[in-house]
């Protein structure tokens, strides 16, 4: 973008969309590189920019080279402890295995197709095979990402309504309250089986829709993250400003109007906070199920490379920490924006 | 247009109303004995010091809050509940943040028309919003909006409801002079149109003589009780600038303010006089050790 533009205000106007975009999207690290591009204040700029992007910078590097030293120190069963540089190896590996899987995949469709044309031309009954390759490590994030949102789903849609009852009555607040306790704090590996004998008992479809290990991680999932969405949703509707309500009641609004035009709106950017919450729970407790419960996905694949023991078991095993991490962040970085897009108060929600 | 009202049925009635707050020793009479009436199509202005309980009374004929004792008719009718009949201006406006101009209004006036059509609906919002002059702004959210038209939105949603009588809980008090006087203005020019019943409670003197047919000092509380009223026989429309020359003008202000301040430091004494055993406490100094330093 050049600094000496013709007219100004048009370039005002774009600046200030992209930050207020940023921001949205809780990026605002980059607001000072968008200031800095356009010739504002460079001096404050450049100070920002070290500060936002430098130091995070700098700390990764730090953290790298620690990393890097002390790993080869340490010596186990099945070698020494990966430096960064074999981790990134590891992870490109995973890359390069997903690509020839799939390659392998495509290879064997197109026999199956010859085949198939040679058996229909001999008048021959064909029944389609699908390839039965071992999923790759894309596959089982794919895996994971659709169960932690089906349980969070779950979750939201059970804990939002009953948030909002809570919220509403004190009755209804003082019959809930001592369940939320006492279940809140239950660790998902003690879900876990219960689930797994629930899930074996009732879903008994010939045909299954779902998998059943599907269900069983995703229930466990929305048990663990209901609680945090209930609790805001019950506060957020509690704590609706006198004054709003004080409106509903000189306007005489049915009870539905009063709670879907003043009640909930009021009480959204609690909700969202609360699903934020509830989603980063998610994640964590999903990994957990599926490794304890072999479920696919990517805490099956930490336990399975855990079970080989090869000398790339380590990296493997990190390569899926980062994965995990960085998706985890991406996750909230998601719900941020979505709480922005709802706080009406233009408040700091990070 | 002028002079006193007529003597006419009373529109609005508050008998023997008193009002307290809290529980035991704690218990205070904010409102003490309470008379009014204001017959229909009257401008009254309650005027008073802070804390003396006008919110209270607005509160109490909205029907936002029960009387322990007495009783408030209107048009014959004793209030039960608060109703769209009674149309409240609140103090801090309360807009609804996630609603735009013509949704707040559109709130009140789909629920107050629901037997409408939705066309005639619109309409009618419409109309309030252009009235008090957002009709270029009614797409804008409560947040976008300064004081004085956020102030605007709510006096539209207020008369939006087509209430028998509105009520003005110190309206203007959270605004600049300048936005103050463009307001006070509008309110009588909206007024003088369809003559509404209206209770506006200020603590601005000056406002109440510009705007009001009668007005009536609350004395402080607590127990705070009506005084005498002070009827206002000024010319409409008013002009401020030139009312401020006005000897009739002058009389009836300084008539108020001395009975005003008679009264409040009636109060003073009678507060200082209470006895109260002070705590033997010593506050603690939270100061930071050093003060952060601006950039």
């Amino acid at each position: 973008m050049s600094t000496d533009s013709p007219s100004l205000r048009p370039k005002g106007v774009l600046k200030s969309r992209v930050i207020r975009t940023l921001d949205g999207l809780g990026l605002e690290i980059f607001v000072p590189a968008i200031r800095l591009a356009t010739g504002e204040e460079p001096g404050v700029q450049i100070r920002d920019l070290i500060r936002s992007v430098g130091v995070p910078i700098l700390s990764i590097g730090v953290f790298l080279a620690l990393w890097g030293s002390l790993a080869a120190s340490v010596e186990t069963s099945i070698g020494s402890v990966p430096g960064p540089a074999q981790v990134w190896t590891e992870a490109q590996a995973l890359v390069d295995d997903h690509y020839a899987e799939r390659a392998k995949e495509v290879a064997f469709n197109e026999r199956m197709e010859v085949k198939k044309q040679e058996w229909l031309a001999k008048g021959k009954t064909w029944k389609d095979r699908k390839y039965s390759g071992k999923p790759t490590y894309f596959d089982q994030i794919w895996t994971s990402l659709q169960t932690v949102f089906a349980g969070f789903l779950v979750a939201s849609l059970i804990a939002v309504p009953i948030g909002i009852l809570c919220g509403l009555s004190r009755t209804m607040n003082a019959a809930f309250a001592p369940l939320i306790q006492v279940f809140k704090p239950v660790s998902p590996l003690a879900w876990l089986p219960i689930v797994m004998i629930l899930v074996s008992a009732l879903y008994t479809s010939e045909s299954p829709f779902f998998e059943k290990s599907f269900i069983t991680s995703a229930l466990t999932v929305s048990l663990c993250s209901l609680w945090p969405t209930l609790v805001n949703t019950s506060l957020g509707v509690a704590s609706v400003d006198q004054d709003h309500l004080n409106v509903a009641r000189v306007l005489k609004l049915p009870w539905t109007t009063r709670v879907f035009k003043i009640v909930v709106p009021s009480a959204l950017p609690l909700i969202f906070t609360g699903l934020r919450l509830s989603l980063g729970v998610g994640w964590m407790v999903l990994i957990a199920a599926e490794m304890l419960a072999q479920n696919p996905g990517l805490g099956k694949f930490v336990w399975d490379m855990f079970q080989n023991g090869s000398s790339q078991t380590l990296a493997q095993i990190m390569v899926a920490v980062f994965t995990i991490g960085l998706i985890g962040f991406a996750l909230d970085r998601l719900m941020v924006a979505f709480q922005r897009s709802v706080s009406f108060d233009g408040g700091a929600t990070a | 247009m002028s002079a006193a009202p007529l003597v006419q049925r009373p529109f609005l009635e508050i008998s023997g109303v008193s009002k307290s707050f809290g529980e035991g020793a704690a218990r205070t009479e904010v409102l003490s004995e309470i008379d009014l009436s204001v017959p229909e199509g009257e401008f009254l202005a309650i005027v008073g010091f802070s804390g003396s309980g006008k919110t209270t009374l607005i509160n109490l004929i909205a029907g936002l809050v029960e009387p322990d004792e007495g009783t408030i008719e209107l048009d014959g009718r004793a209030i039960q509940g608060p109703g769209p009949d009674r149309g409240v201006v609140f103090q801090t406006y309360a807009l609804l943040p996630w609603l735009t101009v013509m949704g707040n209004v559109q709130l009140a006036v789909d629920s107050v028309f629901a037997n409408e059509s939705k066309r005639e609906r619109e309409v009618r919002a419409r109309r309030y919003v252009e009235m008090v002059g957002l009709g270029a702004a009614h797409w804008k959210y409560p947040s976008e909006l300064s004081g004085g038209m956020r102030q605007r939105v709510a006096v539209a949603r207020g008369l939006a409801m087509d209430p028998k009588i509105l009520l003005l809980d110190e309206p203007l008090s959270a605004l600049d002079a300048l936005t103050r006087a463009t307001l006070q203005s509008e309110i009588e020019q909206i007024w003088a149109a369809d003559r509404k019943t209206v209770v506006l409670i200020t603590n601005d003197v000056d406002e109440a003589i510009l705007l009001a047919d009668r007005i009536i000092p609350l004395r402080p509380g607590p127990r705070a009780s009506l005084g005498p009223a002070f009827e206002v026989p000024l010319e409409r429309p008013r002009d401020r600038t030139a009312v401020n020359d006005d000897p009739q003008f002058k009389k009836i202000r300084n008539e108020i303010t001395h009975y005003l301040n008679a009264v409040s430091s009636q109060a003073a004494r009678a507060a200082s006089r209470r006895r109260v055993k002070k705590p033997d406490v010593k506050p603690l100094d939270l100061r930071p050790r050093s003060l952060p330093t601006a950039r």
